[in-house]
């Protein structure tokens, strides 16, 4: 139940959770979750989960650290936390985002504008815990007393802070309670960045003491710098995969489609998020069709991790997002391309085109784009013949946030869709103030112990409340529904809360990429590329 | 007391410079960040501002000229700077103390402004304050010194009532945030009050203002707008170490974070820069990352731990 918390709770040294959410306190949804009594409960966490890990935070536990064995290793946690605070405020360490986490530090107002923003804090009920300033705030404590060594006179100023490995142990967990989608810092007055905070706080932990969440490093960034994917796929395997979506796209399509490898000095290297190709290959199936109907010289390659745009060192290591960085840029390089477009993924946009900009230097800097304005131009070039007659659906778009408001591609999608969807209506707010679809920052692909509960009713509550609304006026069974959602991590966590809610079942809301709307309109394709079946 | 008030107001504007260039070096010294701009940003093509369209929107953009949108950009920032905008649109409730408040500032400043304009043009111009322009400033000063005290204060007070009764801020209001805000009030009462209950043959605001200037020490300064002048003197000393310096952040947070989205060009300041960058010597111990103390940026982003792990 919602309860006042003080941030002193949070080195409080029992391992009770600081708050516990039930459904009622739960920013309401519309029909047909209208009904509090018939949301779904919510898993507890097991009585072996808490013993075994750090759960004291809420209903949920993220990144499951392990409960340290002596208070010696708790000391020596805490030492290395502490270690790590200050290597975050010097430039030899983090020279990567110094200047921006100093003036967050010395000049939020706490004024709250942020709370209002946040999708988290409002779905949750308001509830403190996740309030974007509450994180924030027990960093700036902790940078004015343990960085800038302050005394007395600072902890008057700036609010007095106690360190424990309790507090270190809430604190891993509070930093994965975020999307890292920076609607919040959208809004500050001063300018101050709440999402930058928890992304700093996840390097820290990552950096210094080697905890993070196990899907985004052992089995994310790790797996890809080894075996070239997160997916596991090899470049035999990736080929393997890519060359039976060659053969079932062009049997379902009519059109005989070869998707090119390692072409040097073609046009465009295309990047896809390698998940794709194992949960939605009609995804990279309709990339290869209209890039080969439009006559586009396009190459995908099979080095090291160049055939899997991802780079989840963008939500908690700067060393893993510049290693993976260079690779695809290298891949690049080596193949000679004019120019690397991103597929449908939204942070694989944000990092390689904004994010990794400064870090390519020399013949590393070869230009990036979204494959959203490639699909644009293509759309708008008449290269493609389009009827939208076949796109008679209500479909709605769903705006990533490192698309739209971190990366400022906002016309290209709604050109195409304005263009072959007659019933195209947006979610409202939308462009750069749209809503995350609760999945960002990793979650998406964060399943371990009861996280999806924590997922679906409260980071996604939000963005399903938009999408309730957007087809409010369809919500029956007998009209399939399409939300376009150009991006794997955003789909990902679509096809979870669908399901979770059977909205697909119960709704038929089924949810989807762009390319895939545009190859269902084109009319030199067999009619029905969308199968309305559920993925 | 005519001296001390004096010496009061140089240490006073003294110390808020130093405070204030020491920030700006601070922040302005910082490394060039990765890249973290938010949109909209206001610089970008007018088609593309209202919607927060930036140059991603084009295929081949690098081939593109690329024009600075100073209108585009000086529509952001002149409501913002002037009337808050940003709080209007996000936290209404806020922007009436926030505004009140702030713009008794700009007040306060346009009416020290004017006080010494008109200090200057009396000095230059022989019988300049009993004619029009005078005149004019004359009256200039006096509105916007009346504005600022009472905008001031009401926004002040209801600043601080927020802080008081706001059980949303319970956790974010230090005793100094308090003391910030009874300090202004203080100091406002103190400079009004002794304004209005000056003595006969006391000095005037402009004499008070000669006086500083010129280090002229015998204008006979009340000893309430003394005591007055003297507070607002260490506030003003007091403003730039503390969070209320935020006027030097906002002008990083905005133009140097937020709406930053200078391309790392070849050859140019931001590749230059960031080479420099790439041979720090980080120690972060976590074992992945392989930092020693002896590697730079540079190799520990071309090592790979997954391959190295496997050998």
């Amino acid at each position: 139940m919602k309860r006042e918390l003080n941030i002193e709770e949070m080195w409080r040294v029992d391992r009770e959770p600081l708050t516990h959410v039930e459904n009622a306190d739960l920013m309401p949804l519309p029909a047909p979750l209208d009904i509090v009594e018939k949301d779904r409960s919510w898993a507890p966490l097991s009585p072996q989960a808490t013993k075994k890990y750090e759960c004291g935070l809420d209903d949920t536990c993220a990144v499951s650290v392990r409960q340290p064995e002596s208070p010696e290793e708790e000391k020596r946690l805490v030492a290395t936390f502490l270690s790590g605070l200050d290597k975050l405020f010097m430039k030899e360490n983090n020279w990567t985002f110094l200047q921006p986490l100093l003036l967050t530090m010395e000049h939020c107002t706490r004024c709250q504008t942020c709370a209002d923003a946040c999708h988290v804090f409002e779905a949750s009920g308001r509830n403190e815990l996740y309030r974007p300033a509450f994180r924030s705030e027990i960093l700036r404590r902790l940078y004015f007393k343990y960085v800038k060594h302050g005394g007395l006179l600072s902890a008057w100023q700036h609010g007095d802070i106690q360190v424990n490995w309790p507090l270190v142990a809430r604190l891993i967990e509070l930093s994965y309670r975020c999307n890292l989608c920076r609607r919040c810092a959208q809004t500050c007055p001063i300018g101050a960045d709440n999402g930058l905070v928890a992304h700093e706080l996840r390097k820290l932990f990552s950096q210094e003491m080697g905890i993070s969440a196990k899907e985004i490093h052992e089995q994310g960034s790790m797996l890809q710098l080894k075996v070239g994917s997160s997916t596991g796929m090899s470049p035999e395997v990736v080929k393997d995969n890519i060359a039976f979506i060659d053969e079932d796209i062009s049997e379902r399509t009519g059109i005989e489609i070869h998707t090119p490898w390692d072409v040097e000095g073609a046009d465009v290297l295309l990047i896809h998020n390698a998940g794709e190709i194992m949960a939605w290959p009609e995804n990279p199936g309709a990339f290869a069709l209209i890039l080969t109907m439009a006559g586009v010289k396009w190459t995908m390659s099979s080095e090291l991790a160049a055939y899997d745009s991802i780079n989840y060192g963008l939500w908690y290591d700067d060393a893993q997002f510049a290693r993976v960085a260079l690779k695809h840029a290298e891949a690049a390089r080596k193949l000679k391309v004019k120019k690397i477009v991103i597929g449908e993924c939204g942070h694989a946009h944000k990092a390689l085109c904004v994010i990794a900009d400064r870090l390519l230097g020399g013949d590393l800097n070869i230009p990036r784009e979204s494959s959203l304005t490639l699909l644009r131009d293509v759309v708008m070039s008449g290269k493609i013949k389009l009827d939208a007659a076949r796109n008679d659906f209500p479909v709605t778009l769903h705006d990533p946030c490192n698309v739209v408001r971190l990366m400022g591609v906002v016309e290209p999608q709604r050109e195409v869709l304005r263009l072959i969807c007659p019933q195209f209506r947006e979610m409202e707010p939308h462009g750069v103030n749209n809503y995350c679809c609760g999945g960002g920052s990793g979650f998406a692909i964060m399943s371990g112990l009861n996280f999806p509960d924590w997922r679906f009713h409260v980071s996604g509550r939000k963005k399903l409340q938009q999408v309730l609304q957007a087809f409010s006026d369809c919500l029956e069974p007998e009209t399939p529904k399409y939300l376009c959602a150009p991006c794997s991590n955003c789909k990902g966590q679509f096809r979870d809360m669908l399901a979770y809610y059977k909205l697909w079942d119960q709704n038929r809301i089924l949810y989807g990429g762009l390319v895939e709307l545009i190859v269902n309109a084109m009319a030199d394709v067999k009619p029905g590329f969308i199968e309305w079946e559920w993925r | 007391m005519t001296v001390a008030v004096y010496v009061g107001i140089y240490l006073g504007f003294l110390i808020f410079l130093i405070g204030c260039v020491r920030r700006v070096i601070q922040y302005a010294r910082a490394p060039i960040h990765l890249r973290w701009e938010l949109y909209p940003v206001p610089h970008e093509e007018p088609g593309r501002v209202a919607h927060g369209g930036s140059y991603f929107e084009s295929s081949d953009w690098w081939t593109q000229p690329r024009h600075f949108n100073w209108r585009g950009e000086l529509r952001a920032m002149i409501p913002e700077i002037l009337f808050l905008k940003g709080l209007w649109e996000f936290n209404r409730g806020l922007w009436y103390a926030s505004f009140l408040f702030h713009f008794g500032l700009y007040c306060t400043i346009a009416s020290m402004v004017l006080v010494v304009g008109q200090v200057i043009m009396s000095a230059a111009v022989a019988g300049w304050t009993n004619g029009l322009g005078g005149l004019a400033v004359a009256g200039g000063y006096r509105v916007t010194g009346y504005a600022a005290l009472l905008l001031t204060l009401a926004g002040a007070l209801a600043l601080l009532w927020r802080r008081m009764r706001d059980a949303e801020l319970k956790n974010f209001t230090s005793p100094a945030d308090i003391f910030n805000l009874v300090f202004f009030i203080l100091t406002y009462c103190i400079l009004g009050a002794g304004y209005c209950l000056r003595p006969e043959g006391a000095a005037s605001v402009t004499s008070i203002a000669r006086g500083v200037l010129t280090f002229d020490i015998k204008a006979e300064v009340a000893p309430m707008i003394g005591f007055g002048l003297v507070l607002a003197s260490v506030l003003i000393a007091y403003i730039p170490l503390t969070h209320m310096a935020h006027f030097i952040a906002k002008y990083f947070t905005y133009h140097a974070v937020r709406w930053d989205d200078r391309a790392n060009l070849r050859g140019g300041k931001i590749e230059t820069a960031v080479a420099g960058y790439l041979r720090y010597k980080p120690n972060w111990a976590a074992k992945h990352v392989g930092a020693t103390g002896e590697k730079t940026w540079a190799e520990i982003a071309t090592a790979n731990p997954a391959r190295e792990v496997r050998k």
